[in-house]
């Protein structure tokens, strides 16, 4: 191959790459399972060439990551996690408000959390905690399907209930945060003191009880829905039921970072999420987060929100970095410290 | 020395660096023609010089400066030294205070801008040209410093102390600092003063509410109860298996070899995972239990046991590899000597044995303390309730708290304990030698064990052995059956899901599978990383033994201090402090390099050091006496001689950088995905299969390339009667 052949497919090469790049990049921070966020990645690619750089990373590290970078942000997009993360960051002024023209064919609960935070981030998905329990070890041991909180009080589950704590887990807060709004703090602090006789743990991580629960480590845990059924679909015996009180749930958002380098593509990204086919995707890789837009394809392993009796989640009040000290502080007081 | 050479090459580099490269780190690459940025129309593509001139950013004057102060004092001659010294220190300081007050929002410090009003301007992180420039105007400092007759007057030492100094400066130092310093942030409505005294005498370090009711203590009690249980378990379990090695006719002896290598070869969770699926409430003890007897056993994995279970497991061999060289060490003419004045094989044991394993005992008690207390997988999947600093630090960033400073405080908690058993090592293994191996034949047979304490070794020894191997076989099955701990019906599905291969259409071969990414990132990242961490550690080990100067001690300690620093805590650091210019490296593959190199960087030194004490300083000085310079001695006569130094620490390098988890997964990208990061992700995702069959191809791996690169450096050809080659003692630690 002669020099000049070279250069020519040299400058080929380059002109190719530069039509790959034409429609510019995104760099992406997602929270949920690793699946799906490359499955929502290379379908964005597909569908708009442009080039997306994913990483997964839990909600926390993405918090942490982008409040390191807040001089200088590395990061255009942030995918997934609950409100409350995405309130603290708006909060933190990490984020940059947009209104997407896609959001009317949203669910309220979707158009809530951008209202509260002046645009500056948008639900896309939401779950409900609810109580998980595993078939096989429940009908071994003959205990009784629980159907409300109160039920879990009853002795016959002394040592079977798994909570995550609420000092590493935005579950557990969201779960205590719920039990707060349902009645008073005073009385759901009361319930969790009482409750803890029967729990034999609280895990670092928030869905670390109920994978207990998959593999028979544990009869029963409280969660979030979509989890318990994806491990369902892999095989584990498995169930969820709602608490008939009322129960918590959470929305998950999308946010762009202030001072992002690829605006115009976030905000492509942004308007493409909002729509039922982008929502689609999650069923086809196992996971049964509800989806935020109105036409997105409904699913029977899919809970309608509207049939479960929600608390009126005040995603403001419970997202700030003050209540959250606050019941953290009275958790570790009141429940954190109780002997075992 | 007859004459003072030139320092033309250290000027040159910082002149290069200055003038003619571009000064800030290009976003997209460098390439052919931007080397060139004398003239480049943007100022950031420009070098420092021309940033200077055409573009009005006078903070580059000083450095500028500095090139020019120096070249007169490139050519020969005794006087010049000053000069050189001038410039270096002065290139050094310029480049140093303009990279930390100007950053990429203007002045980068309020009070900055107070005095000198708005700057008008900004600049990104240095490139090429800023970290050639960097290197010249420290080797024109050394080189002068040398001049002036430190270092005994020896350039390539002085170059050498320079880089490494340099180096511990900007990736450890550094880092730890800006990380330490967030202590002392104020939080809402509270002065620094008691926001740090909120943060460090929390009642969640230093509770001791587990002492009189059953409740957990605080983390700092639970990190030193874990550690030191484990390690006192571990050094037991190792000197076990060390006494059979040495002193007994065990066939096995290879398969015990084995046993050493394999905790370092092992990713996090597979050893938490294989003892869930034996000793979980659903494993097959419970469930034999429940069968056999109905008995109950519980889910007491979860917490204390569970952890403290795995971290034996993990880390005997660590004991064990310490122990061995320890054991081996004992002359047997001293035993010999005991016999032949008719004490029995028990008395000599306890009376000339034990105590001249002691140190050795006590330096692998607190190797293995030290592992504990940096360890992160195992707390992090059996833990349960149960808290430890390492696993507190991570929840603390990462966790619902978001509390950088609740993170430094328990990192500095850390790290005072980490330093305090490191000191305490020190302390011991550095008192006097109890080792009696000498340049001398020892002759005579090691004595056999008494019968006690040989059956007491295997009773211990092989039960272990064996449930090692159950454990590892548990964890690994995952790779092979459906769903892991339920569904046993065979399959490769994991496999073909992570590494699937296919040929696309136009006959390339396509690799489809999800982990190929990582894992090729990971190999080449890894592979990058370990010649810079033996080069590096050799050359400090060499330093080390075999040069004498002021602060030597000091760099000593300041080398080994990156080995006490917890992974979570370097991971924050890093991304804390490199994430804004003057250096910016995050999302680069540089941050990860410089993580593992520095990361591991003890291993070569300590490899490096007991190497070198092996070898008599009489050869280096035959070869300066016929007039080589000290970096030829060492090129062609100390450095073949350390062939088994430089494959431990190559190995090692290599290795650790595939199976670290705690650090990297703050630094990762989406560019750079790491293999155990993956692997965690899809632990967490409760994806068990795919993370396990991911890690046996890295073990599987791992075994080739320390098969490889034994196989490329060779052994070292001595021409003297063989003996068994000696094992560097705490090459792990």
């Amino acid at each position: 191959m002669s020099l000049r052949s070279l250069a020519a497919a040299a400058a080929l090469s380059l002109a190719f790459a530069g039509g790959a790049q034409a429609q510019g990049s995104l760099n992406m921070l997602c929270a949920p399972a690793a699946d799906w966020c490359e499955a929502i990645a290379a379908a964005f690619q597909r569908d708009t060439g442009v080039r997306v750089s994913m990483s997964r990373k839990s909600a926390g590290e993405i918090l942490a990551q982008i409040r390191a970078e807040a001089q200088n942000p590395r990061t255009d997009i942030w995918f997934g996690a609950s409100a409350e993360t995405h309130i603290s960051a708006a909060e933190q002024n990490l984020l940059q408000a947009y209104t997407s023209p896609n959001m009317t064919g949203l669910h309220d609960w979707a158009q809530n959390v951008h209202r509260i935070t002046e645009g500056r981030c948008v639900g896309v998905s939401s779950g409900a905690i609810g109580i998980a329990w595993n078939r096989e070890l429940m009908a071994r041991k003959n205990l009784p399907v629980p159907r409300s909180w109160e039920d879990l009080l009853n002795p016959a589950y002394r040592g079977e209930i798994q909570l995550p704590n609420p000092n590493s887990s935005g579950t557990a807060y969201t779960i205590i945060a719920g039990l707060v709004q349902l009645w008073d703090e005073d009385r759901a602090f009361a319930y969790l003191r009482r409750l803890h006789a029967n729990v034999n743990a609280y895990t670092r991580s928030g869905a670390a009880p109920m994978q207990a629960v998959s593999r028979g480590e544990t009869a029963l845990a409280v969660s979030f829905n979509m989890e318990v059924t994806s491990m369902a679909q892999a095989g584990f015996p498995i169930e969820i039921g709602y608490p008939t009180e009322g129960t918590s749930y959470e929305v998950a958002c999308m946010s762009i970072i202030r001072g992002a380098r690829n605006l115009p593509q976030a905000r492509r990204f942004y308007d493409w999420y909002l729509t039922p086919a982008a929502m689609d995707i999650g069923p086809r890789v196992n996971q049964w987060h509800v989806p935020a837009h109105r036409g997105a394809t409904p699913d029977p392993r899919i809970p309608d929100l509207a049939t479960i009796r929600l608390v009126n989640y005040d995603f403001a009040t419970f997202g700030q970095a003050a209540t959250r000290r606050r019941i953290l502080e009275r958790w570790d007081r009141e429940v954190g410290s109780l002997p075992r | 020395m007859g004459r003072a050479p030139s320092s033309l090459v250290p000027w040159l580099l910082a002149a290069a660096g200055t003038l003619l490269l571009p000064w800030h780190m290009q976003q997209d690459g460098i390439t052919l023609r931007g080397v060139l940025a004398l003239g480049q129309e943007d100022p950031e593509a420009a070098s420092a010089a021309w940033q200077a001139l055409a573009h009005g950013r006078f903070w580059f004057w000083p450095v500028v400066a500095a090139v020019a102060i120096g070249l007169p004092a490139v050519q020969p001659g005794r006087g010049r030294a000053v000069l050189r010294m001038a410039a270096g220190a002065l290139g050094l300081a310029a480049i140093v205070a303009q990279g930390l007050a100007i950053g990429v929002q203007g002045w980068s410090f309020p009070w900055l801008e107070a005095t000198f009003g708005d700057l008008g301007d900004r600049q990104f992180g240095i490139g090429l040209g800023g970290a050639v420039a960097t290197a010249g105007f420290l080797f024109l400092l050394t080189d002068g410093l040398a001049l002036r007759g430190l270092f005994k007057g020896d350039r390539f030492v002085a170059g050498a102390v320079g880089l490494l100094v340099g180096s511990i400066v900007i990736f450890t130092a550094w880092p730890v600092l800006t990380m330490l310093s967030q202590m002392f942030t104020p939080r809402e409505g509270l002065p620094w003063t008691e926001a740090l005294g909120v943060r460090v005498l929390d009642r969640k370090i230093w509770g001791l509410a587990c002492v009189t009711a059953n409740v957990n203590c605080g983390v700092f009690w639970n990190t030193l109860m874990l550690a030191s249980a484990s390690a006192t378990a571990a050094t037991a379990l190792g000197l076990a298996f060390a006494l059979i090695a040495t002193r007994t006719g065990f066939r096995a002896k290879k398969a015990l070899r084995l046993l050493t290598v394999l905790p370092i070869i092992t990713p996090p969770f597979v050893i938490g995972l294989g003892l869930i699926l034996i000793f979980g409430r659903s494993g097959v003890v419970n469930q034999a239990a429940d069968a056999m007897f109905g008995v109950e056993l519980g889910r007491w994995i979860y917490g204390f046991g569970g952890v403290w279970l795995a971290q034996v497991f993990s880390f005997t061999p660590t004991a064990f590899l310490v122990l061995i060289g320890v054991v081996e060490g004992i002359s047997p003419s001293m035993e010999e000597a005991s016999q032949t004045l008719r004490a029995s094989r028990m008395r000599t044991f306890r009376s000339v044995t034990l105590p001249l394993m002691l140190p050795g005992l006590a330096n692998a008690w607190l190797v293995v303390f030290v592992e504990s207390l940096a360890d992160f997988g195992n707390p992090i999947v059996l833990g349960g309730s149960f808290g430890v600093l390492s696993t507190e630090i991570f929840f603390a960033v990462v966790g619902a708290q978001q509390d950088f400073g609740r993170a430094a405080a328990l990192a500095g908690v850390m790290l005072v304990v980490a330093l305090a058993a490191f000191v305490a090592q020190r302390r011991v293994v550095g008192r006097r030698s109890y080792v009696s191996m000498t340049g001398k034949g020892d002759v005579g047979l090691p004595v056999p064990l008494p019968d006690g304490v040989r059956r007491a070794a295997f009773a211990i020894a092989l039960p272990w052995a064996l449930l090692t191997a159950v454990v590892y076989v548990m964890a690994l099955a995952g790779a092979f059956v459906k769903v892991w701990g339920r569904d046993w019906t065979p399959t490769l599905e994991h496999f073909r899901r992570a590494f699937a291969v296919d040929w696309a259409p136009d006959g390339t071969l396509l690799f489809a599978g999800g982990a190929w990414h990582s894992l090729w990132t990971t190999i080449s990242l890894a592979a990058i990383a370990a010649p810079i961490t033996a080069g590096l550690g050799l050359l400090a080990a060499w330093v080390l033994s075999r040069q004498v100067f002021r602060g030597r001690t000091a760099l000593e300690f300041a080398l080994m201090l990156t080995f006490a620093v917890p992974g979570t805590v370097i991971g924050v650091a890093y991304i804390l402090t490199f994430n804004i210019p003057p250096l910016e490296i995050t999302g680069t593959a540089v941050i990860l390099v410089a993580c593992f190199v520095f990361r591991n960087l003890p291993v070569g030194v300590r490899s490096g050091v007991a190497a070198m004490s092996q070898l008599d300083k009489s050869l280096d000085e035959a070869a300066v006496t016929l007039r080589a310079s000290t970096f030829r001695a060492l090129r062609t006569v100390v450095l073949p001689l350390l062939k088994p130094a430089i494959v431990t620490a190559l190995v090692y390098s290599f290795v650790r950088a595939m199976t670290t988890v705690s650090a990297v997964i703050f630094l990762v990208s989406a560019e750079y995905e790491m293999a155990t990061v993956f692997i965690i992700n899809r632990v967490i995702n409760g994806d068990y299969g795919l993370a396990i069959a991911y890690c046996a191809v890295l073990i599987v791996l791992m075994m080739a390339a320390i098969g490889l690169i034994q196989l490329l450096v060779g052994r070292r050809r001595l021409g003297r009667r063989s003996a068994p080659a000696a094992i560097p003692v705490g090459g792990r630690a």
